[in-house]
């Protein structure tokens, strides 16, 4: 009887979220992969097509989408390392006795509140109208030129934003990090004539790996799904030599109506995220020491 | 000596900080300028203060109308995903056996795929529910809040959770023998012990919420129903880019942000900290 009873209390606690997780998640995720072995442009009344494995070989081949990785894989490894060497950086600074620490907390932290989308505005108007004001008044146009029409340069342009936007935020983990390291092991370090740079790369950076194991995730992921700066910075440009990962299978399913193509991307995509997370995760937690 | 360069480094820090934000001075200062200005120095002070940009933002934003659509959406769906999730996890640790186990790393797992993988069949299933059971999923705010709670469950419960696991059992016991019903068991003694997490579930939720861009621009049809990234992102895209008005729409977004965050700062890096800690 009050098994009975138990067992109608768990389903009413969890039935509602799981109702709609299972719709808005799981039914999706399974759909999903489904569509991905059909030709269809999305329209109701045509028909799904049943292609096997086409889509797949198909993308292996579909250079825009090939460039769209490479792009992708660049910009995160240029992103993870900007942002951990700055957010490390400002998390030392802030857990010195420096008077000013709290203010400078604040303000590192400020920008990621603010969405992708219109930090990209943002930069958009610096890039385009402030950089050209700078390389004319200065002189130097080598660095202070549009760099959201330069190629190259515009991927840069969306790591300096990336970077803007999350450093703030790995910085609250580190510092949580640093505070979590006792002061005793600091202090007997520094008693047996350990300097600072000694201190901070034989104590302080190894103890830290638990918080390097979490920022590198965070940022791998982060980075590797990047839509909304990439959006509102350059669509893609110049030349769709910015288009990443994300926005690349949105133009295949929304703009140009591959649903089916699109949606074979989307799947590799997940599995690329998968891979690389994970391995990142398993690779640093072995890393990560006791004391 | 060790003075002189204690105080080097404070204006150091100080000038950092103030370099890092710079983006947002440019922001402000431009918003106020006249065309000439704005082009003769981007840097410079305004000289004159004039508020016509703002009001031509506003109008073109329907800055009043995205801000209301935003909050709506926001605060329901994280009032739904806070009551929702902290049951179903509370259940989950408090149920020891293998359907919970399933369950929660179920939802945990499912936190790795990109949005991007999920986005074309969502619409098709939302679609389906529409057209076959008449409910309005799609094109209005409760289906995209419907939508949120979904997408946030995941991290929700998985937050949940694990503070849960570390609150003892005996106070629940105790008022399961004194006669309470597992509803009152919980609304009445764990929920009032969770404040910590559901203050970081809050948190998290609101700001990735406010700023999605990518769901309700899938969701939203309608101009009335637009949310303030989806309007910016109209903004950006039906008028020409004039850049003191554009600069006023932007700094007009920010300032909820701000205030939020000047009223919440304490709870917001407290929150991001203990949300990341796994």
């Amino acid at each position: 009887m009050k098994k009975r009873k138990d067992k109608l209390w768990f389903v009413l606690f969890t039935f509602p979220l799981l109702f709609i997780f299972t719709t808005v998640v799981i039914m999706p995720f399974i759909f999903g992969i489904a569509y991905s072995f059909v030709k269809w442009d999305g329209i109701p009344a045509n028909p799904k097509v049943f292609v096997g494995l086409d889509n797949f070989i198909q993308l292996f081949k579909d250079e825009r989408f090939l460039s769209s990785a490479w792009h992708t894989v660049k910009f995160t490894v240029m992103a993870v390392i900007s942002v951990n060497v700055l957010g490390l950086a400002f998390s030392l600074f802030v857990t010195t006795k420096l008077r000013v620490r709290n203010v400078a907390r604040t303000l590192f932290f400020m920008p990621n509140l603010i969405g992708g989308l219109i930090l990209g505005y943002i930069w958009q108007f610096i890039f385009t109208d402030v950089f050209g004001y700078l390389g004319q008044s200065t002189g130097l146009d080598g660095i202070f030129f549009n760099w959201l029409l330069d190629p190259q340069y515009a991927l840069y342009a969306i790591v300096i934003v990336f970077t803007w936007q999350v450093a703030g935020y790995t910085m609250i983990i580190y510092i949580a990090g640093l505070q979590g390291i006792p002061d005793e092991l600091v202090e007997a370090a520094k008693v047996d004539g350990a300097n600072v740079w000694h201190r901070l790369t034989k104590i302080t950076l190894p103890l830290l790996m638990p918080a390097f194991t979490i920022c590198l995730f965070l940022t791998l992921s982060g980075a590797f799904k990047i839509y909304d700066v990439n959006l509102s910075m350059t669509r893609g440009g110049p030349n769709n030599a910015t288009e990443m990962f994300a926005m690349n299978i949105y133009n295949e399913i929304f703009a140009y109506g591959n649903y089916g193509l699109g949606q074979a991307k989307a799947v590799i995509f997940f599995l690329v995220v998968a891979a690389f997370t994970l391995t990142q995760v398993v690779m640093t937690k072995k890393r990560e020491v006791q004391y | 000596m060790r003075k002189t360069s204690m105080l080097l480094l404070e204006i150091l820090l100080l000038v950092l900080a103030v370099i890092f934000l710079s983006p947002i001075y440019m922001m402000v200062v431009n918003s106020f300028k006249n065309r000439a200005e704005l082009y003769e120095n981007a840097l410079a002070l305004p000289t004159s203060f004039s508020f016509q940009f703002y009001k031509e933002a506003m109008q073109k934003m329907n800055f009043f109308t995205a801000i209301g659509n935003s909050l709506y959406v926001t605060i329901v769906s994280v009032l739904i995903v806070i009551v929702l999730a902290s049951m179903t996890a509370w259940m989950l640790v408090r149920t020891d056996n293998k359907l919970s186990k399933i369950i929660f790393m179920t939802l945990v797992a499912t936190m790795l795929i990109p949005f991007q993988t999920l986005m074309m069949p969502l619409m098709q299933v939302m679609d389906w529910i529409r057209t076959n059971l008449h409910l309005p999923m799609l094109n209005t705010h409760e289906g995209l809040i419907y939508m949120n709670v979904g997408f946030a469950s995941g991290m929700a419960v998985f937050l949940y959770h694990g503070f849960i696991k570390s609150i003892p059992i005996d106070l629940e016991e105790a008022a399961t023998i004194d006669g309470c019903s597992k509803f009152g068991v919980f609304w009445r003694i764990v929920f009032p012990m969770l404040t910590n997490i559901t203050i970081t579930v809050a948190i998290l939720n609101v700001i990735s919420l406010w700023n999605d861009y990518l769901l309700p621009s899938l969701t939203l049809a309608d101009k009335g129903l637009r949310t303030i990234p989806l309007s910016t992102f109209y903004f950006f895209g039906e008028f020409t880019i004039v850049w003191n008005q554009a600069m006023a729409g932007l700094t007009l977004t920010i300032i909820p942000v701000v205030i939020f965050y000047m009223l919440a700062q304490k709870y917001i890096i407290k929150g991001i900290a203990s949300g990341a800690v796994k």
